[in-house]
Protein backbone atom coordinates (compact mmCIF):
# COMPACT_ATOMS: atom_id res chain seq x y z
CA UNK A 1 0.00 0.00 0.00
CA UNK A 2 0.94 2.99 -0.57
CA UNK A 3 1.70 5.78 2.94
CA UNK A 4 -2.02 6.95 3.75
CA UNK A 5 -0.41 10.86 3.31
CA UNK A 6 0.08 9.64 -0.37
CA UNK A 7 -3.21 8.46 -1.06
CA UNK A 8 -5.18 10.72 -3.41
CA UNK A 9 -9.06 11.44 -3.35
CA UNK A 10 -10.38 10.35 -6.81
CA UNK A 11 -7.29 8.41 -7.51
CA UNK A 12 -8.99 4.96 -9.21
CA UNK A 13 -8.01 1.40 -9.65
CA UNK A 14 -9.63 -0.50 -11.93
CA UNK A 15 -9.28 -4.46 -10.29
CA UNK A 16 -9.83 -6.68 -13.04
CA UNK A 17 -12.67 -9.13 -14.34
CA UNK A 18 -13.83 -12.35 -12.46
CA UNK A 19 -16.12 -14.66 -14.57
CA UNK A 20 -18.83 -16.65 -12.04
CA UNK A 21 -18.65 -20.11 -13.20
CA UNK A 22 -22.16 -22.62 -12.14
CA UNK A 23 -19.83 -24.35 -10.19
CA UNK A 24 -18.49 -21.73 -7.88
CA UNK A 25 -21.73 -20.14 -7.31
CA UNK A 26 -23.02 -23.11 -6.16
CA UNK A 27 -20.11 -24.02 -3.80
CA UNK A 28 -20.08 -20.47 -2.47
CA UNK A 29 -23.81 -20.55 -1.17
CA UNK A 30 -23.79 -24.13 -0.51
CA UNK A 31 -21.23 -23.26 2.51
CA UNK A 32 -22.75 -19.53 2.89
CA UNK A 33 -25.80 -18.74 1.63
CA UNK A 34 -28.09 -21.81 0.70
CA UNK A 35 -31.48 -20.36 -0.86
CA UNK A 36 -32.44 -22.11 -3.56
CA UNK A 37 -31.65 -19.76 -6.37
CA UNK A 38 -28.47 -19.60 -5.58
CA UNK A 39 -27.59 -23.36 -5.08
CA UNK A 40 -30.73 -25.12 -7.53
CA UNK A 41 -29.82 -24.16 -10.94
CA UNK A 42 -33.00 -26.29 -11.90
CA UNK A 43 -35.33 -24.83 -9.20
CA UNK A 44 -34.10 -21.30 -9.83
CA UNK A 45 -35.75 -20.87 -13.11
CA UNK A 46 -38.96 -20.82 -10.95
CA UNK A 47 -37.25 -18.36 -8.58
CA UNK A 48 -37.12 -14.94 -8.59
CA UNK A 49 -34.56 -13.80 -11.28
CA UNK A 50 -35.60 -17.22 -13.25
CA UNK A 51 -32.13 -18.31 -13.38
CA UNK A 52 -29.05 -19.64 -10.85
CA UNK A 53 -27.70 -16.11 -9.47
CA UNK A 54 -24.72 -15.69 -6.80
CA UNK A 55 -25.16 -14.66 -3.54
CA UNK A 56 -24.44 -10.98 -3.21
CA UNK A 57 -21.82 -11.82 -0.39
CA UNK A 58 -20.06 -14.07 -3.14
CA UNK A 59 -20.49 -11.17 -5.19
CA UNK A 60 -18.84 -8.65 -2.75
CA UNK A 61 -16.29 -11.15 -1.24
CA UNK A 62 -15.08 -11.64 -5.06
CA UNK A 63 -13.85 -7.31 -5.21
CA UNK A 64 -11.75 -7.91 -1.95
CA UNK A 65 -10.08 -10.93 -3.85
CA UNK A 66 -9.44 -8.94 -7.00
CA UNK A 67 -8.57 -5.94 -5.15
CA UNK A 68 -5.91 -8.06 -2.81
CA UNK A 69 -4.44 -9.17 -5.97
CA UNK A 70 -4.33 -5.79 -7.38
CA UNK A 71 -2.37 -4.17 -4.35
CA UNK A 72 0.06 -7.33 -4.72
CA UNK A 73 0.80 -6.70 -8.29
CA UNK A 74 2.03 -2.89 -7.43
CA UNK A 75 4.96 -2.07 -6.24
CA UNK A 76 5.17 0.76 -4.28
CA UNK A 77 8.36 2.67 -3.70
CA UNK A 78 10.43 2.85 -0.95
CA UNK A 79 10.83 5.62 1.15
CA UNK A 80 14.11 7.96 0.91
CA UNK A 81 15.44 6.88 3.88
CA UNK A 82 14.81 2.94 2.55
CA UNK A 83 11.64 2.16 4.52
CA UNK A 84 9.21 0.12 3.14
CA UNK A 85 5.68 1.32 2.08
CA UNK A 86 2.65 -0.76 4.89
CA UNK A 87 0.79 -3.53 4.02
CA UNK A 88 -2.87 -2.91 4.14
CA UNK A 89 -4.77 -2.65 7.20
CA UNK A 90 -8.16 -3.97 8.61
CA UNK A 91 -11.26 -2.10 7.96
CA UNK A 92 -14.27 -0.97 10.53
CA UNK A 93 -16.93 -1.90 8.13
CA UNK A 94 -18.67 -0.72 4.87
CA UNK A 95 -21.45 1.06 3.89
CA UNK A 96 -24.35 1.53 1.61
CA UNK A 97 -23.88 -1.70 -0.50
CA UNK A 98 -26.27 -2.51 -3.04
CA UNK A 99 -26.49 -5.17 -5.73
CA UNK A 100 -28.82 -3.79 -7.92
CA UNK A 101 -28.66 -6.10 -10.71
CA UNK A 102 -28.16 -10.27 -10.53
CA UNK A 103 -25.15 -12.11 -11.15
CA UNK A 104 -25.63 -15.30 -13.41
CA UNK A 105 -23.92 -18.19 -14.40
CA UNK A 106 -21.21 -17.06 -16.83
CA UNK A 107 -21.32 -13.18 -16.39
CA UNK A 108 -18.27 -11.42 -16.37
CA UNK A 109 -18.25 -8.59 -13.98
CA UNK A 110 -15.43 -6.18 -13.88
CA UNK A 111 -14.13 -4.43 -10.86
CA UNK A 112 -12.74 -1.31 -9.65
CA UNK A 113 -12.11 1.24 -6.53
CA UNK A 114 -11.76 4.76 -6.45
CA UNK A 115 -10.85 7.15 -3.27
CA UNK A 116 -13.28 9.58 -2.29
CA UNK A 117 -12.66 10.25 1.22
CA UNK A 118 -9.62 10.27 4.10
CA UNK A 119 -10.20 10.47 7.77
CA UNK A 120 -8.45 10.89 10.80
CA UNK A 121 -8.52 8.70 13.71
CA UNK A 122 -9.21 9.85 16.93
CA UNK A 123 -7.66 7.11 18.96
CA UNK A 124 -5.07 5.93 16.29
CA UNK A 125 -2.88 8.70 15.35
CA UNK A 126 -0.72 6.39 13.42
CA UNK A 127 -3.50 5.22 10.95
CA UNK A 128 -5.76 6.80 8.42
CA UNK A 129 -9.03 6.30 7.33
CA UNK A 130 -9.49 5.26 2.81
CA UNK A 131 -13.01 5.28 1.57
CA UNK A 132 -13.74 4.05 -1.77
CA UNK A 133 -16.28 3.95 -4.35
CA UNK A 134 -16.36 0.77 -4.86
CA UNK A 135 -18.17 -1.12 -8.00
CA UNK A 136 -19.11 -4.31 -9.85
CA UNK A 137 -20.34 -4.03 -13.45
CA UNK A 138 -21.60 -6.85 -15.88
CA UNK A 139 -20.54 -7.36 -19.45
CA UNK A 140 -23.42 -5.55 -20.52
CA UNK A 141 -22.23 -2.44 -18.88
CA UNK A 142 -25.27 -2.90 -15.72
CA UNK A 143 -23.70 -2.15 -11.98
CA UNK A 144 -24.14 -5.61 -10.30
CA UNK A 145 -22.29 -4.15 -6.93
CA UNK A 146 -22.08 -0.97 -5.62
CA UNK A 147 -20.96 0.30 -1.84
CA UNK A 148 -18.49 2.17 0.49
CA UNK A 149 -15.31 0.53 1.07
CA UNK A 150 -13.18 1.66 4.50
CA UNK A 151 -9.93 1.05 4.83
CA UNK A 152 -7.31 1.47 7.87
CA UNK A 153 -3.97 2.62 6.37
CA UNK A 154 -0.72 3.53 8.03
CA UNK A 155 0.69 7.30 8.37
CA UNK A 156 3.85 7.55 7.47
CA UNK A 157 4.38 10.09 10.25
CA UNK A 158 1.55 9.56 13.22
CA UNK A 159 -0.04 12.85 13.67
CA UNK A 160 0.59 15.28 16.33
CA UNK A 161 4.88 14.20 15.47
CA UNK B 1 -41.32 -25.05 -2.22
CA UNK B 2 -43.36 -25.69 0.41
CA UNK B 3 -45.84 -22.90 2.76
CA UNK B 4 -43.19 -20.48 4.44
CA UNK B 5 -43.70 -20.55 8.09
CA UNK B 6 -42.38 -16.80 8.43
CA UNK B 7 -44.27 -13.63 6.17
CA UNK B 8 -43.71 -10.51 6.56
CA UNK B 9 -46.45 -10.03 9.03
CA UNK B 10 -44.45 -12.47 11.56
CA UNK B 11 -41.56 -9.98 12.08
CA UNK B 12 -43.22 -6.84 14.38
CA UNK B 13 -41.20 -3.81 14.68
CA UNK B 14 -39.11 -4.02 18.18
CA UNK B 15 -38.61 -7.69 18.51
CA UNK B 16 -35.44 -9.11 19.50
CA UNK B 17 -34.62 -13.00 19.11
CA UNK B 18 -31.23 -14.73 19.23
CA UNK B 19 -30.35 -17.40 18.16
CA UNK B 20 -27.64 -19.45 15.86
CA UNK B 21 -24.08 -21.21 16.79
CA UNK B 22 -21.40 -21.07 14.52
CA UNK B 23 -17.28 -22.70 16.02
CA UNK B 24 -14.81 -20.92 13.59
CA UNK B 25 -12.63 -23.12 13.23
CA UNK B 26 -8.83 -22.18 11.71
CA UNK B 27 -9.62 -24.38 8.65
CA UNK B 28 -12.64 -22.35 7.89
CA UNK B 29 -10.62 -19.03 8.53
CA UNK B 30 -7.63 -19.95 6.57
CA UNK B 31 -10.06 -21.67 3.87
CA UNK B 32 -12.23 -18.25 3.08
CA UNK B 33 -9.15 -16.16 3.45
CA UNK B 34 -7.17 -18.22 0.83
CA UNK B 35 -9.62 -17.70 -1.43
CA UNK B 36 -11.23 -14.07 -0.66
CA UNK B 37 -8.77 -12.47 1.32
CA UNK B 38 -5.04 -13.14 1.45
CA UNK B 39 -4.06 -10.77 3.71
CA UNK B 40 -1.35 -11.83 6.36
CA UNK B 41 -3.72 -11.26 9.69
CA UNK B 42 -6.24 -14.22 8.26
CA UNK B 43 -3.33 -16.48 6.76
CA UNK B 44 -0.94 -16.55 9.25
CA UNK B 45 -0.80 -16.83 12.67
CA UNK B 46 2.40 -15.36 13.54
CA UNK B 47 2.04 -12.67 11.26
CA UNK B 48 -1.65 -12.02 13.13
CA UNK B 49 -0.27 -11.41 15.74
CA UNK B 50 2.21 -8.87 15.01
CA UNK B 51 -0.48 -7.03 13.73
CA UNK B 52 -3.00 -4.84 14.85
CA UNK B 53 -5.30 -7.29 15.06
CA UNK B 54 -3.11 -9.10 17.59
CA UNK B 55 -4.12 -12.82 16.39
CA UNK B 56 -5.51 -14.96 13.38
CA UNK B 57 -8.61 -14.05 12.30
CA UNK B 58 -11.51 -14.56 10.09
CA UNK B 59 -11.84 -11.96 6.98
CA UNK B 60 -14.87 -9.97 7.51
CA UNK B 61 -16.23 -10.78 4.29
CA UNK B 62 -16.28 -14.21 6.25
CA UNK B 63 -18.22 -12.64 9.18
CA UNK B 64 -20.60 -11.75 6.67
CA UNK B 65 -20.83 -15.12 4.90
CA UNK B 66 -21.13 -16.77 8.36
CA UNK B 67 -23.62 -14.78 9.47
CA UNK B 68 -25.63 -14.54 6.46
CA UNK B 69 -25.47 -18.54 6.72
CA UNK B 70 -26.87 -18.18 10.46
CA UNK B 71 -29.62 -15.98 9.19
CA UNK B 72 -30.53 -18.77 6.45
CA UNK B 73 -30.35 -21.89 9.10
CA UNK B 74 -32.45 -19.48 11.25
CA UNK B 75 -35.27 -17.67 9.10
CA UNK B 76 -35.01 -16.83 5.83
CA UNK B 77 -34.87 -20.71 4.76
CA UNK B 78 -38.40 -21.09 6.19
CA UNK B 79 -39.65 -17.60 5.11
CA UNK B 80 -41.37 -16.25 2.25
CA UNK B 81 -38.13 -14.27 1.56
CA UNK B 82 -37.78 -12.64 -1.57
CA UNK B 83 -33.97 -11.33 -1.48
CA UNK B 84 -32.58 -8.23 -0.28
CA UNK B 85 -31.61 -5.01 -2.17
CA UNK B 86 -28.38 -4.65 -0.15
CA UNK B 87 -26.70 -4.08 2.72
CA UNK B 88 -26.92 -0.65 4.72
CA UNK B 89 -24.07 -0.69 7.05
CA UNK B 90 -22.05 -3.41 8.19
CA UNK B 91 -19.44 -2.18 10.81
CA UNK B 92 -16.37 -4.99 12.21
CA UNK B 93 -16.07 -3.96 15.52
CA UNK B 94 -13.79 -7.12 17.00
CA UNK B 95 -11.98 -9.49 15.56
CA UNK B 96 -13.31 -12.97 15.38
CA UNK B 97 -10.50 -15.10 16.16
CA UNK B 98 -10.05 -18.99 15.83
CA UNK B 99 -12.07 -20.86 18.38
CA UNK B 100 -14.65 -17.86 18.75
CA UNK B 101 -18.60 -19.12 18.98
CA UNK B 102 -20.79 -16.67 17.55
CA UNK B 103 -24.17 -16.04 17.36
CA UNK B 104 -26.58 -13.57 16.54
CA UNK B 105 -29.08 -11.28 17.68
CA UNK B 106 -31.89 -9.71 15.34
CA UNK B 107 -33.90 -6.99 16.15
CA UNK B 108 -36.82 -6.08 13.68
CA UNK B 109 -36.14 -1.95 13.09
CA UNK B 110 -38.68 -0.51 10.83
CA UNK B 111 -40.91 -1.96 7.98
CA UNK B 112 -43.34 -0.84 5.76
CA UNK B 113 -45.65 -2.42 3.45
CA UNK B 114 -44.85 -2.14 -0.90
CA UNK B 115 -46.64 0.69 -2.51
CA UNK B 116 -46.37 -1.18 -5.78
CA UNK B 117 -46.58 -4.41 -4.86
CA UNK B 118 -49.39 -5.21 -2.59
CA UNK B 119 -48.02 -8.82 -1.96
CA UNK B 120 -44.31 -7.56 -0.45
CA UNK B 121 -43.28 -5.66 2.61
CA UNK B 122 -40.41 -4.55 3.87
CA UNK B 123 -38.38 -4.98 6.65
CA UNK B 124 -35.35 -3.38 8.42
CA UNK B 125 -33.57 -5.28 10.66
CA UNK B 126 -30.36 -4.50 13.19
CA UNK B 127 -28.58 -7.89 13.20
CA UNK B 128 -25.76 -8.16 15.68
CA UNK B 129 -22.93 -11.00 15.82
CA UNK B 130 -22.16 -11.65 19.15
CA UNK B 131 -18.52 -14.22 20.81
CA UNK B 132 -18.23 -16.31 23.53
CA UNK B 133 -17.84 -13.26 25.90
CA UNK B 134 -20.65 -11.85 24.64
CA UNK B 135 -18.92 -9.02 22.56
CA UNK B 136 -20.82 -7.25 19.78
CA UNK B 137 -18.02 -8.33 17.11
CA UNK B 138 -20.24 -7.38 14.09
CA UNK B 139 -23.41 -5.33 13.09
CA UNK B 140 -25.19 -5.49 9.89
CA UNK B 141 -27.81 -2.85 9.22
CA UNK B 142 -30.75 -3.61 6.06
CA UNK B 143 -33.36 -3.77 4.39
CA UNK B 144 -35.14 -7.11 3.23
CA UNK B 145 -38.30 -7.84 1.13
CA UNK B 146 -40.60 -10.46 2.27
CA UNK B 147 -43.81 -11.80 0.76
CA UNK B 148 -47.27 -11.00 2.82
CA UNK B 149 -49.56 -13.42 4.26
CA UNK B 150 -52.30 -11.34 3.97
CA UNK B 151 -51.64 -9.01 0.54
CA UNK B 152 -52.27 -5.27 0.30
CA UNK B 153 -54.16 -5.22 3.78
CA UNK B 154 -53.49 -2.63 6.63
CA UNK B 155 -50.29 -3.73 8.93
CA UNK B 156 -51.11 -2.87 12.59
CA UNK B 157 -47.33 -1.31 13.19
Amino acid sequence: MPWFEDIKIGSRLDLGSHTFTAEEIVAFATKYDPQYFHTDAEAAKDGPFGTLTASGWHTSATWMKLMIAARQGRDEPLDADGRKPPAGGPSPGFLDMKWPAPVRAGDTISYSSEVIEKLDMRTRPGWGIVRSRNTGVNQNGETVLNFIGQGLIQRRHPRGE
Amino acid sequence: MSEPKYFWEDFPVGETVEFGRKNVTKEEILEFASEFDPQPFHLDEEAAKQSILGGLCASGWHSCAMAMRMMCDGYILESASLGAPGVDEVRWKKPVYVDDVIRLRRTCTERRASKSRPEMGLTKFRTEVLNQKDEVVMTMEGWAMYGRRHPGEEAES
